[in-house]
Formats: structure tokens, C-alpha cells, sequence
């Protein structure tokens, strides 16, 4: 299991390498930021004076290694916009993205695990079926147009809570639920499949001939077995609620790393754009982690 | 006689399938009392374990509907009660153990949370139901009963977790034990070894043994009555020594006779020539040895049975003759080539020679290829028939020559019965005009009727056609039954070979002994007179 881990901290490691040079070289061929950041009747000089400012005027195989040197000393480099360190806006967003992300997806799992079990326990029944449909629209809905009618809807129609930013718990509110929907959609259809096969295992007729309780059949026999492939579409989602949900941010104007990123990449803002990845590239490296330790927390054989 | 413990009166069951309503079983009526053994014999599709899973109430409804009877237990009909009182009854008043423990045991708890839940599922204290668990555990007979409650199943082998499932059936001290073929998946030592401990703990407490089966052996050491069933219905019930010696139904009788064991043991023909001459044959995975220093020889015409149990390097071998697996050292001579040194292209040729037949014909047979595709492929590898217009009456010639026939030509693997996979899988490998087949447990997973019938399948072909077999089993009736030669294995080595009437009628080394003494004789006097003189002698 230790060696396990370290071969994929390993693996990891080398993968953030590869990704750093992509995206370092990948930004600069999208446009001049001294173009796009001066304005618009700015002097060639001034435009020169910018570009030396900030490295801009180096060879870019120079800017690169200045780069990998700085971040070997984990500086980012300073914010173009915001003359802050990139690191420190990043973080910040995180701030809100990480929390954002966490109440998503635990609310993703509780209910989805509950509802696609007790579907599958009662397979082909009314609540199977009510269960299958409402997760497959879940599944395939477009979140930026649940997200446009729930604002008209919620907020315009009936003003139950604000449209967007923050400041009050209720301002998580519409995030929070559009974001859900499609994991919750995805997660209770894997989980509704898994736990289906799970529960046609002999181990689970040998807990009927026990006299085992249906709930504790379900939940304490099957569910553990059937987490497995679970686990691995919610470490899916997961990653693109880390990501920074852009989207669904955006139209909420919610502070986070996903809506950094988009405003950094519009900006040109390349210290930030190369933090945000690097800070997100992290988080789900972690959380590659955590599964695999949640794989051999659930299956002693693993562990073995 | 006093009124019956559990008795189950005219019970039809019916399975809706996509293919229509199965009668699976048929006013069936059995009933078992304190203290006494019930088989219920029948081959697989004979509806042998429905009423069973009817008085557990582990039939899935639908696809399953119980058309008709009763089930009466403590004066309640079973079918009738209300899920909780049946839920409360389970376990408790009548415990199940099956046939795979691996499988049947949760691979993701321990044991002892398992066992002990048997009794907290029910009601009982913890602490009191660990306490409980030890003591069973440690009477099945597991070493270190606090470290085994740690463990996980993966950690056991096959008879410890029987064993352990055992103990997690008895917490409660049930009425009645039901067992579902609780020693097929065993090795012949340790099947003896629970069946005697299911003997043991029955006399402790006097519980009834309902035990379901597709083994005479297993009929005749353990039970006092049989009920045989075939095709949804019984067709002879009565004492197991009375069905044995005086079948009544023609069906019971053709049991009887296809049990192995039975035939004219074969003698091998000394004249005839050599064809593999295998010396000191190595192989190890990491530490284990799984060949050491293993020698044979095998003539034309040859049948020669390698027996061991699970684990004893026996498919190791057949995997090393035929290079699947790279043995470590020694040489295998094939006409006087070396197939362990042997280059590639040369071993395309006489992997033509050498065919193998596997245990499992719905795993070896690749579901989306027919059958003519199946028999024709080996053409098409070694480059045979070129005359494809030929080739589909070849494979109805193959197909007859198995005992099937033309109209079988398109169908898929799916739709035959397992005895004929097993003839489609022959037909493939006689379709290279094999030299030697190698036959890895290759009726195992067979009915006894049907095992019969390949079994003389195969010896016709050896006749017939000169071909040798390196037969592999742990069955010794079909062992005996079939080969001209015997060699016995144990932990990768050969401890002892010889013609077929010696190594059954005068084994030599102790562990040859323990095999055939484990080795469970259909005839319930047979094995009474061994029970006798083990427990005298």
C-alpha cells in the first residue's frame, strides 16, 4: 500500500512537471500581453518599457527557466493585474472554490449513495424508476442553463435568494444546487449499477439466511463492496468541481479559482493562470491519494 | 414416528425467464425430523436446491413464483408468514452454509464480525456472541481462534472457510442445517474432514442435516435418507442404503451406474512406442516450488492420470509441457525434441500435435464464434485445409465423431448444455489430429451422467484413433476409470506412479493412501465398513 502510494506521488510529480511546461509555453502563444494590458494608444516605448518590466522581453527558453527557478522557491511571480503575488490571489479564490466544492460533493454522495442503493434494492420498482429518470436528466442537463433558470426562476420570479455574489449563506445556495445536479445525476446511476451486481453476490444471500435486516444488508453488507466503482467517478467529479466550476461561477459571479482563471486568461495574466493550474494540478493529486487510500480502507484485499 | 421437524408438502415453483416459465420444481414434498440427515440428490437443472431456498425464503420473486404448497415448521406454514417472523427464523431456528465459502463470505469483513453477527443480528449482546464465536471456532477446528476473528476470508483456505462457515451457521444452535453442496469446490482430504465434522457437531446437538448434492459418495457416507431428484420433480425418496442397493426409477439406476470408479482398470500396452519423455522438470514462483525434479514418460495410446490435490503443481506441469508457463530447468522430450529449448516455429508445429481440453468449456469457448468457427480456427493458425469449401463437411465429420451432429454446425456455446461444450471443445481439438491431448480436469465440472459419457467419449478416441492422453484430475473414480497409468502428486513432486490397478489396489506411499481413503465410495455400506475400521483401526 506505502509502495503504492509512493509510485503514484512519484508518477504525479512527473506528470506536474509535464503539465508546467505545456501551459508555460501554451500562454505565450496566445497573444502579446503588453498589447492586451496597456492601453489601447500606448506607445511602442511604453509597450517596451512593460515588456522589460516583467521578463516579457527575454528569449523564451530564458523566461522558462527563470520560471522553474522561481518556482523551485515557490514564487509564482507577481499578479500583472492585481500587482499581488500570484500565489496569494490563487489561494484566495481557493478560499471560496475549495468549500464550494467540499458542501457540493457531500451532498453529492450522501444522497446520491441513499437513493441509487435503495433503487437498486428495489429494482424495477416505482421508486427504481422515479430514481432512474430524475438521475438521467440530472446527468445530461446543461449546468449553464439550469443555472440561467434557476436564476429567473428563484431569484427574479420568486426572490427567494440573491442572483449572484457573495456575502451571505444564501448566495451558496443557487451554486451549490446547480452544481449538484449533474454528479448527483452521474454518481446515483454508478452507484444505482454497482450496487445492482453487489447485491446479486452470494455474500449477500448468505446475510439473508442469517436473518440480516434489509437496511443493514443494504448498507453495512453491499454498500461497501459496491463503493469501489463508486469511488472512482466521484474522485471524477470531484476533479471538476476542483477545478473550479467556470461556468457556474461565472454566472454567479463567485469569486473562485474558476472564474480566476477565466479572468486571468482573458487578462493575459500568465503568473496567475500558471499558479492556478499548479495549485489545482496539487489538489488533485492529493486527492488521487486519498482514493487510493479509500480503496484499501474499503477492500482488505487491496491492502493485502 | 414422531411429527416431522420441518416438512415441506407439494411445493411447485416456477421461473419466469425471458424464454419463458421453467417448471423448476414440481409437487415436491420432503420432511426432515431432530437428528437425522436428508440428501437431496440431483444433477444441476434438477431443481435440487429450490425447496431449500424456499424454506430459507432466498428465492428472488419475481423471477421465481411459488405456484402451489407448504412448508411447515413449528406448526406455521413458512410461505405464509410475514417477512419479519420468516427474517427472525432464519439463522436463528435454520442456518445455511453453501457451496463457494469465498464467495459466500463478505470479502470485505472479517470473519469474527461475521460470525459474531449471526447472533447480533438476532438480538444477542456482543460481548456474548464473540465469547460464543471463539468457542465455534475453535470446535471446526481453526488454529489461533482470536487471531482468525481478525482476519479476513482471502486469508483462509478453502476448508478453513467452510469451517468457519460452519461455526457462523451454529452460533444460534439452529434446529436445521441446510447444506448446499458444502464440499464440492473441496479437495477429496478435506471434504472428508468436514463432512466427519458436520457428523460431529450434529451428534453434539442433535440438529437435523437437510444436505443438498450432486455426489453418491457424499450421499453415502453421510445421510440416512435421500430424496432424488430430476428435472423439477423427485422420483425415488427413502433410506439411502435401500435407493442404493434397490433403485427403483430408472433414472436413480442410471445414477448409480455412471458413478466412476467402477469399470475394468485399464493396463497399458508395454509394446508401444515413446513419445514424451519429460526429465527433472523445475518450476518456481519466487520461493515456491511449484515442480521438483518432475520425470514421466508417456507411450502412443497412453492414458496417463496426473491426481493431487489443489496446489500440487499438476496444471503447473501440463501449462510446462505445452509452454505456456518456462520451466526453470530439466528437459521434455516430444519424439526427441526438446519442447523446453525448442524454437518458435517449431513449436507452432507440435502445439498442433499437442491439444488441450480445459475444465470449464463456457470459459474456453469464446461466446461469439460458432461452433464452426471455433473447430475451423486452428486451420486457419496452422495453416491447414486450405480447401475452405472442404472444411464445413470436415467439421461435421468432427462434430459427429463427438456425438454431435450437422444442425449443430451454426449454433453458439450458449446454446448447449455443459456436456456438449465439452464435446464441442474436444471436436476442436481433434480438428489438428492431436498426438497427445491434455485434458486439465477436463469432466470436473461435468454431471456424473454426462461425465460418463465423455469419459467413454475420450477412451473410444484413444482407441480408435492411437491418441495419447496426459489426463489431470483429482476425481480418482474417473482417474481409475480411465487411465492405464497414475501419477501422484503432492506440493510439486511426485511421490509415487504406477500402473492403475497398483496405486488402487496397493498404494504405496501414505499419502497416496489418504487420498483413496478420502476418496468417498457411492455405496453406503462400502463406506460404513471404512468409518469402522478408521475409527477401530
Amino acid at each position: 500500500m506505502t509502495k503504492m502510494i509512493g509510485q503514484r506521488a512519484i508518477a504525479s510529480l512527473l506528470s506536474l512537471l509535464g503539465l508546467m511546461i505545456l501551459v508555460f509555453f501554451l500562454s505565450r502563444l496566445t497573444g502579446d500581453p503588453a498589447v492586451l494590458f496597456l492601453p489601447i494608444d500606448a506607445t511602442e516605448e511604453m509597450k517596451q518599457q512593460f515588456r522589460a518590466l516583467h521578463g516579457l522581453d527575454l528569449p523564451l527558453i530564458e523566461q522558462f527557466a527563470r520560471y522553474v527557478w522561481d518556482l523551485l522557491h515557490f514564487d509564482f511571480g507577481e499578479s500583472l493585474r492585481k500587482a499581488r503575488p500570484a500565489i496569494d490571489v490563487v489561494l484566495e479564490a481557493y478560499a471560496w472554490t475549495l468549500p464550494l466544492a467540499l458542501i457540493t460533493m457531500g451532498l453529492v454522495i450522501t444522497t446520491a449513495i441513499v437513493l441509487g442503493s435503495l433503487a437498486a434494492f428495489n429494482v424495477g420498482g416505482f421508486f427504481d424508476r422515479l430514481v432512474s429518470i430524475v438521475s438521467l436528466v440530472g446527468a445530461s442537463a446543461p449546468d449553464f442553463w439550469i443555472a440561467i433558470v434557476a436564476i429567473v426562476v428563484f431569484s427574479i420570479g420568486l426572490g427567494w435568494v440573491p442572483t449572484s455574489g457573495v456575502g451571505t449563506p444564501l448566495h451558496w445556495v443557487l451554486p451549490i444546487a446547480v452544481l449538484f445536479i449533474r454528479p448527483f445525476g452521474l454518481v446515483v446511476q454508478v452507484v444505482r449499477g454497482s450496487m445492482l451486481s453487489a447485491l446479486g453476490a452470494p455474500y449477500v444471500k448468505t446475510a439473508r439466511a442469517k436473518g440480516v435486516k434489509n437496511l443493514p444488508l443494504i448498507f453495512v453488507h453491499t454498500l461497501r463492496n459496491g463503493m469501489l466503482p463508486v469511488i472512482t467517478v466521484i474522485g471524477d467529479q470531484a476533479a471538476a468541481l476542483l477545478n473550479g466550476a467556470v461556468i457556474v461561477e461565472t454566472i454567479f459571479g463567485f469569486p473562485g479559482v474558476g472564474k480566476l482563471m477565466i479572468d486571468s486568461i482573458l487578462q493575459r495574466d500568465f503568473n496567475v493562470v500558471l499558479a492556478a493550474i499548479m495549485v489545482t494540478a496539487v489538489a488533485i493529486f492529493i486527492m488521487n491519494i486519498l482514493i487510493d487510500l479509500a480503496y484499501g480502507l474499503l477492500d482488505p484485499r487491496i491492502r493485502h | 414416528m414422531s411429527e416431522p421437524l420441518l416438512s415441506v408438502k407439494n411445493l411447485s415453483v416456477d421461473f419466469h425467464t425471458a424464454r419463458g416459465t421453467v417448471h423448476a420444481v414440481k409437487n415436491v414434498s420432503w420432511s426432515i425430523s431432530r437428528g437425522e440427515t436428508l440428501a437431496i440428490l440431483g444433477e444441476s437443472g434438477s431443481g435440487k436446491s429450490v425447496s431449500a431456498n424456499a424454506v430459507m425464503n432466498l428465492l428472488d420473486i419475481p423471477p421465481a413464483e411459488i405456484v402451489s404448497g407448504e412448508i411447515i415448521y413449528e406448526g406455521k406454514d413458512l410461505l405464509k408468514v410475514d417477512y419479519e417472523t420468516h427474517r427472525a427464523l432464519n439463522g436463528k431456528k435454520i442456518a445455511m452454509i453453501f457451496q463457494d465459502p469465498l464467495g459466500h463470505l463478505n470479502p470485505v469483513y472479517t470473519v469474527g464480525w461475521q460470525i459474531v453477527e449471526m447472533m447480533t443480528a438476532h438480538g444477542r449482546p456482543a460481548d456474548m456472541a464473540r465469547a460464543r464465536a471463539l468457542e465455534l471456532i475453535k470446535r471446526v477446528g481453526i488454529p489461533e481462534p482470536e487471531k482468525a476473528m481478525g482476519k479476513y476470508p482471502h486469508q483462509f483456505s478453502g476448508g478453513q472457510r467452510q469451517r468457519l462457515m460452519i461455526a457462523m451457521a451454529l452460533m444460534l444452535k439452529p434446529d436445521i442445517l441446510i447444506a448446499d453442496e458444502p464440499t464440492t469446490a473441496l479437495d477429496v482430504t478435506i471434504q472428508a474432514e468436514v463432512l466427519a465434522l458436520l457428523k460431529e457437531l450434529q451428534a453434539e446437538t442433535g440438529m437435523a442435516l437437510v444436505l443438498i448434492t450432486h455426489d453418491l459418495g457424499v450421499v453415502a457416507e453421510i445421510a440416512d435418507r435421500v430424496v432424488v431428484m430430476n428435472k423439477g420433480e423427485i422420483v425415488e425418496a427413502g433410506l439411502t442404503r435401500e435407493v442404493y442397493h434397490n433403485p427403483k426409477h430408472a433414472y436413480t439406476r442410471k445414477l448409480i451406474d455412471a458413478a466412476p470408479g467402477k469399470g475394468e482398470i485399464k493396463l497399458l500396452d508395454p509394446a508401444a512406442p515413446l513419445l514424451l519423455d519429460a526429465k527433472k522438470l523445475n518450476k518456481t514462483y519466487g520461493s515456491f516450488a511449484a515442480l521438483k525434479d518432475v520425470s514421466l514418460t508417456l507411450a502412443r495410446g497412453q492414458s496417463l492420470a496426473v491426481v493431487g490435490e489443489s496446489g500440487s503443481g499438476k496444471s503447473t506441469l501440463a501449462r510446462t509441457l505445452l509452454r505456456l508457463e518456462e520451466a526453470d530447468s530439466g528437459e521434455a522430450l516430444w519424439k526427441g525434441r526438446d519442447l523446453i529449448t525448442m524454437g518458435r516455429s517449431e513449436l507452432l508445429g507440435v502445439r498442433r500435435q499437442i491439444q488441450m481440453v480445459f475444465q470449464d468449456p463456457t470459459q474456453s469457448l469464446n461466446p461469439r464464434m460458432s461452433v464452426y468457427q471455433l473447430i475451423a480456427e486452428g486451420w486457419d493458425i496452422h495453416k491447414l485445409m486450405p480447401d475452405k469449401s472442404k472444411r464445413r463437411a470436415k467439421v461435421i465429420e468432427l462434430l459427429e465423431q463427438v456425438g454431435l451432429s450437422a444442425e449443430h454446425v451454426d449454433r453458439y456455446p450458449h446454446q448447449f448444455s455443459g456436456g456438449q461444450r465439452q464435446r464441442i471443445a474436444i471436436a476442436r481439438a481433434l480438428a489438428l489430429e492431436p498426438e497427445l491431448i491434455i485434458c486439465d480436469e477436463a469432466v470436473s465440472a461435468l454431471d456424473v451422467s454426462i461425465q460418463a459419457q465423455v469419459i467413454a467419449l475420450l477412451d473410444d478416441l484413444r482407441q480408435r484413433l492411437g491418441i495419447s492422453f496426459l489426463f489431470i484430475a483429482h476425481d480418482l473414480g474417473v482417474v481409475r476409470d480411465f487411465a492405464d497409468t497414475v501419477i501422484v502428486m503432492k506440493s510439486g513432486e511426485i511421490v509415487e506412479r504406477g500402473p492403475t490397478a497398483q496405486i488402487f489396489e496397493a498404494p504405496q506411499h501414505p499419502y497416496t493412501q489418504r487420498l483413496l481413503a478420502a476418496n468417498l465410495d457411492p455405496d453406503p455400506d462400502v463406506q460404513a465398513e471404512r468409518r469402522a475400521s478408521l475409527t477401530h483401526g
